[in-house]
């Protein structure tokens, strides 16, 4: 296909499409996926094409869902399955953490386990503490599982065919606030696992940040712009595996480095990244690294209080000006 | 699907076969006897690492049940699973290697006791998770009617399995979905440590399955016959394409729940009751009364003793796992 211009939501469904299309083992199935066309709206039009034998409702029973999937890939299907809110992960979290991710593993092999599990992810619509969590950070300790995170509906089309593509496990998280962003879509490139994109290029400081905050990074870059500060924006895309390599090489050039991310700061991917970064390259540094995010607590859900947690383009301005000044 | 890709299909086992089907169901409950029994002193001699789980006394239930399967057919466990995957077709060295850890068990040591599977027999994997594998057989099965062949998935749980969420949700799907499936309880009356009535308000399991609109049938699980004939119509309902059932296997642990476990919690008497209905005992004496000879039978039980014994020494002799080999099969 030539350039098409999507929102992410119509990216979503278009890629799943074409997978469907191009190869009748691809199936959907999950709550209220079928014949509603998602709750929000990411796979609509898919059962009037494909049908009720390909796309299927399921009751609210997330433990059976991924363990159906598991069941079904074992046999050589390539289920796409949504678990709606990426909190919701939290009742099938045995299935993912313990059953998908190990199964290839703990059976030397025996078994290629190709899911792609849908979640919808993040916060600032309002949903509360339950509704709103960037599920990314759970499941980072666990080896096995491919975790996807796009931020535009090129990245959201292109990384979630490579994902249904993909021989192993994937976690793919769909911002549910990015749903009506428009973009251009492409299938000219869908080799984009771990390879994270430079969004921005900038001389001064390294800017990380994914789905949302590469937004908000990406508008503090332009503030910043105006006052003569150069920052380079990386969206990693894809949080396993990491490309680090990116990273390094634009640290290099700008000593100095923001992680931007839409969670508390314990065992998060920022985390992470700064402590393989300081590990493995903590000469390339001018300043400490910084680790922009949500505050230490639940994601509240007072418009005002929702705001305050989650990042803006002020505070990550903020963050640089303090690192730009150590 | 299988490392190469192809679909599973029931690999010639190489064991035993005595002339009639009888002696052939006792050659294999007397192997996975056989195992369990080497498995138990294997821990004493310190082969074995962490735990494990022994199914003696209910023999009947893994070898009634798969003897009703055919090539094609797929099957899950439990970490109480050395007899479902046995029954299966897995062979006893690959077995005692797994559970040794060693580079040519079934899992290349990956897996240990709790996890044994053989894909190329049908033995889809054994889980250590109460209940995580239901789910999973609903998605085995509901793949054969995807691709249109017949073929059905079995598994094997204990009671207490009856109470998790995951039995709840799989049951219902599998019975939404009408995929093939033919879900064993085997209730041995303990979950873990707990005797059943402690932990569960209802007497007979089977009754669940009404939630849930599909048969619920209770078998003498010692009774290998029995456990055949139940099955047999459970697979034929679910080829059919008419969904699954739900099977309450009567039977009982006649060992503790895992190593650590001496059972001292069994009242007094209660053991001794059912080694009277011990499975292989009710099968040889049963084998008697229909004309066969007790010399044959004899002569049975030493040719599987001494082929668990061989196999026990190959799996001995074979090599520790490459070190490197555990950065393999974390992704493919």
């Amino acid at each position: 296909m030539s350039v098409t211009e999507l929102t992410y939501r119509q990216a979503v469904a278009r890629a799943i499409a074409d997978e469907m299309e191009a190869d009748d083992k691809v199936l959907l199935f999950g709550e209220d996926v079928g014949a509603a066309g998602g709750v929000f709206k990411a796979t609509e039009g898919l059962y009037e094409r494909f049908g009720s034998n390909r796309v299927l409702d399921t009751p609210i029973s997330e433990q059976a869902i991924v363990g159906c999937a598991i069941g079904a890939s074992l046999r050589g299907l390539k289920p796409v399955i949504e678990i709606m809110f990426a909190d919701f992960a939290g009742v099938c979290f045995d299935q993912l953490g313990n059953e998908l991710a190990k199964y290839r593993y703990m059976t030397g092999g025996q078994v290629t386990v190709p899911v792609t599990v849908r979640l919808a992810n993040g916060a600032g619509g309002g949903f509360g503490a339950q509704h709103s969590q960037s599920v990314e950070n759970w499941f980072l300790n666990i080896p096995g599982l491919t975790i996807l995170t796009p931020g535009t509906p090129g990245d959201a089309y292109a990384l979630l065919r490579a994902a249904i593509r993909d021989p192993n496990p994937v976690l793919y998280l769909e911002h549910k606030n990015l749903y009506n962003l428009s973009g251009p879509v492409s299938d000219d490139d869908l080799d984009v696992i771990g390879r994270a994109a430079i969004v921005r290029e900038g001389s001064d400081i390294t800017l990380v940040a994914s789905q949302l905050m590469r937004h908000r990074a990406l508008d503090a870059a332009e503030l910043l712009a105006a006052e003569n500060i150069s920052a380079e924006v990386i969206d990693p895309r894809t949080m396993v595996p990491f490309d680090l390599e990116t990273v390094q090489t634009s640290l290099a050039k700008t000593n100095h480095l923001i992680c931007v991310q839409e969670c508390s700061p314990g065992g998060s991917w920022g985390a992470t990244l700064l402590s393989s970064l300081v590990s493995e390259s903590l000469e390339l540094f001018d300043a400490p690294p910084l680790l922009v995010g949500g505050d230490d607590t639940p994601i509240p859900y007072a418009g005002v209080l929702e705001a305050a947690w989650l990042p803006s383009p002020e505070r990550i301005i903020d963050g640089v000006r303090r690192t730009l000044a150590y | 699907m299988t490392a190469d890709g192809t679909a599973a299909k029931r690999r010639s086992t190489g064991k035993a076969k005595p002339d009639s089907p009888g002696l052939e169901l006792l050659a294999r409950m007397l192997e996975i006897r056989g195992v369990e029994d080497e498995v138990q002193r294997m821990f004493t001699q310190g082969l074995v690492r962490g735990t494990t789980h022994l199914c003696q006394g209910q023999e009947a239930v893994a070898v009634g049940v798969c003897a009703a399967l055919r090539e094609g057919d797929t099957m899950t466990c439990t970490y109480r699973g050395h007899g479902a995957v046995l029954a299966m077709g897995a062979q006893a060295d690959a077995v005692f290697g797994e559970i040794m850890g060693k580079a040519k068990g079934l899992c290349g040591g990956k897996g240990g006791s709790m996890h044994l599977t053989d894909v190329a027999v049908g033995a889809y994997g054994a889980f250590a998770i109460v209940g995580a594998h239901l789910p999973i057989t609903v998605g085995l099965a509901f793949a054969s009617r995807y691709l249109g062949e017949d073929a059905v998935s079995v598994c094997f749980f204990g009671d207490g399995t009856t109470n998790i969420g995951a039995f709840h949700e799989a049951l219902n799907l599998a019975s939404l979905w009408k995929t093939p499936v033919i879900f064993v309880c085997e209730n041995n009356l303990y979950g873990e440590y707990s005797p059943l009535r402690a932990t569960t308000p209802i007497d007979r399991l089977a009754d669940r399955a009404a939630s849930y609109a599909m048969p619920g049938v209770v078998v003498d699980g010692n009774d290998v016959f029995a456990v055949i004939a139940t099955a047999e119509q459970a697979v034929a309902r679910a080829r059919a394409g008419d969904g699954p059932t739900l099977i309450e296997a009567l039977t009982y642990r006649q060992v503790g729940h895992s190593r650590s476990d001496p059972a001292k919690y069994r009242p007094a008497g209660e053991l001794e009751e059912w080694l009277e209905r011990d499975p292989i005992l009710l099968l040889e004496r049963k084998l008697i009364e229909d004309g066969v000879d007790e010399t044959q039978i004899a002569e049975l039980r030493g040719t599987v003793q001494q082929q668990v014994i061989d196999a026990l020494e190959r799996a001995k002799s074979w090599p520790e796992p490459e070190l490197e080999s555990r950065f393999e099969h974390v992704f493919a």
